[in-house]
């Protein structure tokens, strides 16, 4: 006869391994009448916002938030329509997306990964949200990424430019329209040795972070491509504010060209310190020294001020563009809210816009229709020329902006100059280029 | 030997913000016993005491310039500040100009007011409490005052230039014999060293020379007894916190042209700050300074490529590496007294 004993301790144990085992499977599992994960039954659908609200990336979350709501209220037919006037695109008629009145639920990523996967997980549990969208920051972009291809839902990222996005951590369910370190390169490597020539020094200070590092892989590789030598590439701690220590050898190094690999704070800090060091006006082997911020936000230009004066860098897209679609959208958020939308509102516009084409063009919300209609897409009239969803990775392929700091400018909305719009053939790279290899799209998840 | 020269003076400028924060720190902890771990804020808010006077200053109004058109095509607004309006261009922009050093004055009045508050409002109701609550409460404390100031000046960086007089950069390196360029230092960051030296020597002075001081001293080393002699020592303790609180309001003033404020800037400093206290010795004033520029300067040091090719990450870690030798070998820091949270 065998004995049991019963204590305390075992049951809960036993209760609790039990419980995850029944909650295990509940977690991102379409109810048994649906077809995929969160399909709208009512009149309505719901979009999840996933911008962010706090931390120090909350004014451009803030921007990204605007964006949204106007794309809303674009679709839904209210506001002049914006862009969905000058979409190539047709399928869009102002009536919500396939007649369900587009309603959104909004999460706070605090740019940190485990709050942004939180965040998005509660939009798809508890809102019922079918696609989720935002972020300032590709560490939380490739965190949310993979969580929406494990629930089954469409992520369409808002402002990402690692490569690693699309390249080694690229899923079937995630979309980027936004730019990315390559393409930064490819666009601002003509124009750097048309400004400074072939012969030159760079030294390179770059955030110890997925981004920094694909940033200066690619500038590296781009510049090297001119002839220019790689004096030395120096990693800055993320948290780091005064960078005056890693300025100053910088002064003596031999180099001209300092290359900013920095975004945010950290690059309205390193930007600032270097030329307080006087490096704008020193001139080293010959040549006045130059300084390149490959990555360029209006938002964040406007904390350096008037540092940003004559500095080169990049963008996906600047309100200044004068086609009808950048002139629509800009027209309708500055009407709304009373200045100019920034590249981040830009990009998370149109993605909402192209998620609800998408679904329109397919008829369905299914995640694996979305992936359909999207892959090898081409579209017209959203600002940056035309463009292609590669079907291959989910990035989109279109013109890059080269910007410059405005010596004289006439607004505080006024701070970058379009150098050059370089066009979407120069800065196309194959899809299993090295810079982008090791992940694998895999197949897309409807979640159910 | 250049090299080491830039980092030497790069030191000394961190380490005077160390030392200013942590000399703050140590007065609290020093008379009122109580860990602020709402100090960074404090710093943080001095900073934008410069960001509030610069916009004062430039109150404008607004003409509509039919030459120009804004970014929708409507005729664009121009500002023109009021102070340049009133004084002319000149007179009124050079007043614009030197907002950063005017903001001292308008940051004590501000910081005293805030530190008064603080201590009065909040703080004085734990000072019999554990550490652990102090540090709780004032650690809350710093980020309502952080998410304050974000709700009402934005999450992004406010550009605060210092005066046109300071801008640009000292050539060091002709002065001791080095080839031109060499060693390039910014004109603000050493007007920084200098005012925080000026500080941490008017701070001292006053403990030093002043009756006040002298009270302030007895009640650190023997509170009860000091109170025995019918003093009212609390009463002086409550004003030494709005004197911290000044401190490391002027250091955030001064600050700013530096690195352009944000709502965060508080937080960056605090951890280093602390650590700068516990290394000096918790209660000594000598010792917080004294901590502040050796971290300053081992922290610049550890950033040095030729350090960071030998011992890479070196820079992210010396501080505490440094903390956890100091404490091993001399548990109650460089200069601690016996009994300060002991026992």
């Amino acid at each position: 006869m065998s004995k049991t004993t019963l204590t305390r301790r075992g049951v809960l144990k036993s209760g609790a391994i039990a419980g995850a085992g029944v909650a295990l499977p509940t977690i991102f599992t379409a109810s048994s009448a649906a077809a995929y994960m969160n399909e709208p039954t009512g009149s309505s659908v719901t979009l999840g916002f996933n911008v962010p609200q706090t931390g120090p990336y909350a004014d451009e979350g803030a921007d990204e938030l605007r964006a949204y709501e106007l794309a809303v209220e674009h679709l839904n037919g209210g506001g002049d329509g914006g862009m969905m006037n000058t979409f190539s695109s047709k399928a869009l008629k102002g009536n919500g997306i396939l007649g369900k009145k587009v309603e959104y639920v909004t999460g706070d990523t605090q740019t940190k990964s485990d709050a942004a996967r939180a965040s998005a997980r509660s939009m798809i549990e508890k809102d019922d949200a079918v696609m989720i969208t935002g972020g300032s920051s590709s560490g939380v972009a490739i965190a949310v990424q993979g969580l929406c291809q494990e629930a089954g839902v469409i992520f369409m990222a808002g402002l990402t430019h690692s490569n690693d996005t699309t390249g080694k951590d690229k899923k079937a369910n995630g979309f980027r329209h936004f730019f990315n370190a390559y393409m930064s390169g490819a666009a601002l490597a003509p124009v750097l040795e048309q400004l400074y020539g072939s012969d030159r020094k760079a030294y390179h200070l770059t955030a110890d972070y997925t981004w920094g590092w694909t940033q200066e892989e690619s500038i590296v590789a781009a510049t090297e491509a001119l002839g220019w030598e790689t004096v030395n590439t120096v990693l800055t701690p993320l948290a780091a504010t005064d960078f005056s220590s890693y300025i100053a050898p910088v002064l003596n190094s031999g180099a001209d060209v300092l290359v900013l690999n920095h975004y945010g704070g950290n690059m309205v800090n390193s930007l600032t310190n270097a030329v307080q060091f006087g490096l704008k006006e020193k001139t080293v082997n010959g040549k006045n020294f130059e300084i390149v911020v490959p990555l360029y936000s209006r938002l964040m230009a406007r904390g350096a001020g008037e540092n940003v004066k004559g500095i080169l860098g990049s963008t996906n897209w600047h309100w200044s563009l004068q086609d009808e679609g950048s002139k629509a959208f800009v027209r309708s958020f500055g009407e709304k809210y009373g200045f100019p939308p920034s590249q981040a509102a830009h990009t998370c516009y149109v993605q909402t816009l192209l998620y609800a084409d998408a679904a329109e063009r397919a008829g369905t919300f299914n995640p694996c229709g979305i992936v359909e209609a999207l892959e090898g897409f081409e579209f017209d009239g959203m600002g940056n020329g035309p463009t292609l969803y590669r079907g291959e990775d989910h990035q989109c392929f279109k013109d890059v902006l080269v910007v410059r700091g405005k010596e004289n400018p006439e607004s505080e909305f006024d701070l970058l100059e379009v150098v050059e719009v370089t066009p979407a053939a120069q800065v196309t790279y194959p899809a299993d280029h090295p810079m982008f290899d090791g992940g694998e799209l895999g197949e897309c998840n409807p979640g159910s | 030997m250049d090299a080491i020269i830039l980092q030497i003076l790069n030191g000394l400028d961190k380490g005077s913000a160390y030392a200013l924060i942590a000399l703050g720190l140590t007065l609290i902890f020093g008379t009122l016993g109580v860990v602020n771990f709402a100090h960074g804020a404090l710093f943080m808010i001095g900073a934008f005491c410069a960001v509030t006077l610069s916009r004062i200053l430039n109150f404008s109004f607004e003409t509509i310039d039919p030459g120009k058109t804004d970014f929708l095509g409507n005729p664009a607004t121009v500002e023109t500040a009021y102070l340049e309006h009133w004084f002319g261009p000149e007179v009124g922009g050079a007043i614009i100009d030197w907002s950063v050093p005017l903001a001292i004055l308008f940051s004590i009045p501000v910081m005293l007011v805030v530190g008064f508050v603080m201590e009065r409002g909040l703080i004085k109701h734990f000072y019999k409490r554990e550490h652990a609550d102090q540090i709780l409460v004032t650690f809350g404390l710093a980020i309502v005052l952080q998410e304050i100031i974000k709700y009402f000046y934005g999450a992004n960086p406010i550009p605060t230039p210092a005066p046109d007089a300071f801008r640009g950069s000292l050539d060091f390196g002709v002065l001791l014999g080095f080839d031109p360029n060499a060693i390039i230092y910014p004109y603000w960051r050493l007007v920084y060293f200098l005012f925080a030296a000026v500080i941490i020597g008017a701070v001292f002075a006053f403990l030093r020379f002043t009756t006040f001081g002298m009270v302030v001293r007895a009640g650190m080393a023997d509170r009860e007894t000091v109170g025995l002699l019918g003093i009212n020592i609390d009463k002086r303790f409550t004003i030494m916190f709005g004197i911290a609180a000044a401190v490391a309001g002027m250091a955030g003033v001064m600050y700013a042209p530096i690195n352009s404020p944000n709502y965060h800037m508080g937080m960056d400093f605090l951890v280093l700050s602390f650590v700068v206290v516990v290394v000096g010795g918790m209660g000594s004033l000598p010792g917080a300074v004294l901590a502040g520029f050796l971290l300053g300067i081992l922290e610049s040091f550890a950033s040095m490529n030729e350090v960071k090719s030998i011992l890479p990450g070196i820079d992210q870690i010396i501080i505490y590496l440094v903390a956890i030798i100091i404490l091993l070998t001399r548990p109650r820091g460089l200069m601690g007294r016996k009994g300060v949270m002991e026992g």
